[in-house]
C-alpha cells in the first residue's frame, strides 16, 4: 500500500528504505539497512570506511540498483524494474565526493546544463536562477569560470549550486569535504548548513563529526552493512550504547 | 571504498606513473621532423647535381625539366589532397557511428560494430582499396539521375575505410578515458544515455582525440600514392608517364625525390600542428 505514490502525504517518510541488501559479487555491502527520512529532516550517516555509506546513497537515487529490500521515496518504489529513474532523480539532488563538475562548461553553464536540457525550461530564465544560486553559495563573480579555474571548495560549491538548480526535494551528499584542504572545508559546511536551515531534506554521508553534531536531527552509525545504532544527536554522543560506536567514536573525537 | 582522505605524504598516496611532457616520450616517433626535412632537401640536391652530371651533352638540365612538369604534378597532387581530405571527412563521420556502435549497451550492436572496426582495422590497406576499385560500379543510378564513379572516387572510398576503424577506435578510447565520475553527476542530474554523451563525454573527447586524429590524416596523405596502383592520375602516377615520355634514366632518382618533397611540405606543419595540439590539452 506505501507503494502508490499518489497515496503518499508529506506526513510519511520522504525517504523509506526496508531491508536494503546490496551484494557486489560474494561481498555484502548493505546488509538489511532501514532508515526513515522525514521532510525537513538532516539526517548524517557516519561510520568507518567501507560501512557501505557511499552505496548506500547511491541506491537512493538508483545510481546503484539494490538486491532486495525496499526503498520507497515520496511513496515511489526505487526496487522496480518498471521505475521511472530519471523523474527520481529530478527529486533527488546529490553532490559527490570529487564534485565531478563538467570542466568543458564554465561555473554558471554547469549550473544550467540539467534545468535547460532535462526539464526543458527557458534559457532566459534558467540563467537567472543559476546566477542567484551563484549567489546563494557565495561564489557571484565567478560564473565565467571553468571548474579547473576554482579551488576545491569552490567547485564543491558550484556542485551544489548546480544540484540545487534542479530543485530536488532531497539533497544526498557523498563526504562532500572528504576531498578539500582543511581551509575550505569550512565554507562548504556553512553552505550545507544554510540549506539544512532553510529546510532541505539532506542526507549527509560525513567524518566532520563536530559538523553532524551541529545539523543533524538524526545520526546514524553504519559498520560492516548495517545500521548499528541511531539517534539525535546530543543523546548519540553522550551516550551511545553499542561498542562498536564507542570505539570508532573514541578514534574519531 | 569511502573515506579515502587527501595526504600530504608522498608514500601514502597510491603509486601513479609520473607523465611525460608532450611530445617527449610517444609511442611512436613522430613523423616528418624538421631534421627529415634538411636530409630530404639534401638528398634532392645532390640527387639533380649527380642527375646532371650523369646527363649527355645537349640535355636541358634536370632543374629546368622538373620546373617544365611542375604544374601537371601540382594538378596530381591537387588530387592527392582532395582524396585525403574527402577520405577523412567521411571516414570521420563512419568512425563517430562506429565508435558510439562500439560503447553500445546493446550487446548485438556492440559485437557487430567490433567485428566492422577489427576488419577494416587490420585488413591491408591495398586490398581495400583493390576491392572497392573492383567491386564498386562505374556508375550509380540515384532516383534516375545516373551519377558516374570515377577511379578517385572509388580511392576515396577505398581509404575511408580504414580511417572509419581507425577513428572508431579513437572515439571508443578517449570516451573510456573520462572519468566514471562524469558518467555517475550526469547521471544523477537525471541526463539521458544520449544526452550525457553528446553534452558531456563527447566534448570531453574532442580534445583528446584531436592529436591521433590529425596524426592519422598525416598518415591518409601519405597512403593516397597507393591509389596510383589502381590507376589514379595522381602525383605519383604522373610522375611515372613523365619519367617514361622523357626516357631519361637520371631523371628517376630526383623526379621521386621531389614528389616526396610536396608530401613532406604539406605534412610537416600538420606534424608540428599536432604536437602544439598535444602539448596544450596535456597542459590543462
Amino acid at each position: 500500500m506505501m507503494a502508490d505514490p499518489a497515496a503518499w502525504n508529506p506526513g510519511l517518510p520522504l525517504i523509506r528504505m526496508r531491508d536494503v541488501i546490496k551484494k557486489f559479487g560474494q561481498t555484502t555491502i548493505l546488509d538489511g539497512i532501514s532508515l526513515d527520512v522525514m521532510k525537513g529532516q538532516v539526517i548524517c550517516i557516519i561510520g568507518p570506511s567501507g560501512a557501505g555509506k557511499s552505496t548506500l546513497l547511491r541506491c537512493i537515487n538508483a545510481l546503484v540498483p539494490i538486491d532486495s529490500g525496499s526503498i520507497l521515496v515520496e511513496g515511489q518504489e526505487v526496487n522496480d524494474p518498471r521505475l521511472d529513474k530519471l523523474a527520481l532523480r529530478r527529486k533527488v539532488g546529490m553532490v559527490f565526493q570529487q564534485y565531478n563538475l563538467f570542466p568543458h562548461r564554465t561555473a554558471l553553464a554547469n549550473i544550467m546544463m540539467a534545468p535547460v536540457h532535462v526539464l526543458k525550461r527557458k534559457r532566459a530564465e534558467v540563467e537567472a536562477q543559476a546566477r542567484a544560486l551563484m549567489r546563494k553559495v557565495r561564489l557571484d563573480g565567478k560564473e565565467g569560470f571553468y571548474p579547473g579555474e576554482l579551488s576545491g571548495g569552490q567547485q564543491q560549491r558550484v556542485a551544489i549550486a548546480r544540484s540545487l538548480a534542479m530543485q530536488p526535494d532531497v539533497m544526498l551528499f557523498d563526504e562532500v569535504t572528504a576531498a578539500l584542504d582543511p581551509e575550505t572545508v569550512k565554507e562548504v559546511l556553512v553552505t550545507i548548513r544554510d540549506l539544512a536551515e532553510e529546510g532541505m531534506t539532506c542526507v549527509i554521508v560525513t567524518h566532520e563529526m563536530g559538523f553532524a553534531r551541529e545539523v543533524a536531527d538524526e545520526i546514524y552509525f553504519t559498520d560492516r552493512g548495517v545500521v548499528v545504532e541511531h539517534g539525535p544527536p546530543a543523546e548519540f554522543f553522550a551516550n551511545c550504547r553499542d561498542e562498536r560506536t564507542r570505539q570508532f567514536l573514541s578514534q574519531i573525537l | 571504498m569511502s573515506g579515502v582522505r587527501r595526504t600530504d605524504l608522498a608514500v601514502l598516496e597510491p603509486f601513479r606513473p609520473r607523465r611525460a611532457p608532450a611530445g617527449a616520450a610517444r609511442n611512436s616517433p613522430l613523423p616528418f621532423t624538421a631534421r627529415q626535412g634538411f636530409v630530404l632537401i639534401g638528398a634532392l640536391a645532390l640527387a639533380v647535381c649527380i642527375g646532371d652530371a650523369e646527363a649527355g651533352p645537349g640535355a636541358p638540365s634536370i632543374p629546368a625539366t622538373i620546373l617544365k612538369w611542375t604544374p601537371l604534378l601540382a594538378q596530381g597532387f591537387a588530387l592527392n589532397i582532395a582524396m585525403s581530405v574527402l577520405a577523412m571527412a567521411i571516414g570521420t563521420v563512419l568512425g563517430l557511428a562506429l565508435g558510439l556502435g562500439l560503447i553500445s549497451l546493446t550487446r548485438p550492436a556492440r559485437a557487430l560494430s567490433w567485428l566492422i572496426t577489427q576488419f577494416f582495422r587490420n585488413a591491408p590497406w591495398l586490398v581495400l582499396l583493390f576491392y572497392c576499385i573492383l567491386l564498386m560500379p562505374f556508375e550509380v543510378r540515384i532516383g534516375g539521375v545516373i551519377v558516374p564513379l570515377p577511379g578517385w572516387a572509388k580511392a576515396t572510398a577505398g581509404l575511408a575505410l580504414p580511417v572509419m576503424a581507425n577513428v572508431a577506435e579513437l572515439v571508443r578510447g578517449a570516451v573510456q578515458s573520462i572519468p566514471s565520475g562524469q558518467w555517475e553527476a550526469s547521471e544523477a542530474l537525471a541526463f539521458t544515455r544520449l544526452q550525457t554523451l553528446r553534452l558531456v563525454i563527447l566534448p570531453q573527447c574532442v580534445k583528446r582525440m584531436m592529436p591521433p586524429w590529425m596524426n592519422l590524416y598525416a598518415i591518409v596523405v601519405v597512403a593516397t600514392p597507393l591509389t596510383s596502383i589502381v590507376g589514379v592520375s595522381e602525383a605519383m602516377t604522373l610522375t611515372g608517364d613523365v619519367l617514361s615520355s622523357e626516357g631519361r634514366t637520371e631523371l628517376l632518382v630526383p623526379m621521386y625525390l621531389y614528389l616526396l618533397t610536396w608530401f613532406f611540405i604539406y605534412c610537416y606543419p600538420i606534424a608540428r600542428a599536432t604536437v602544439a595540439v598535444e602539448r596544450r590539452f596535456a597542459v590543462r
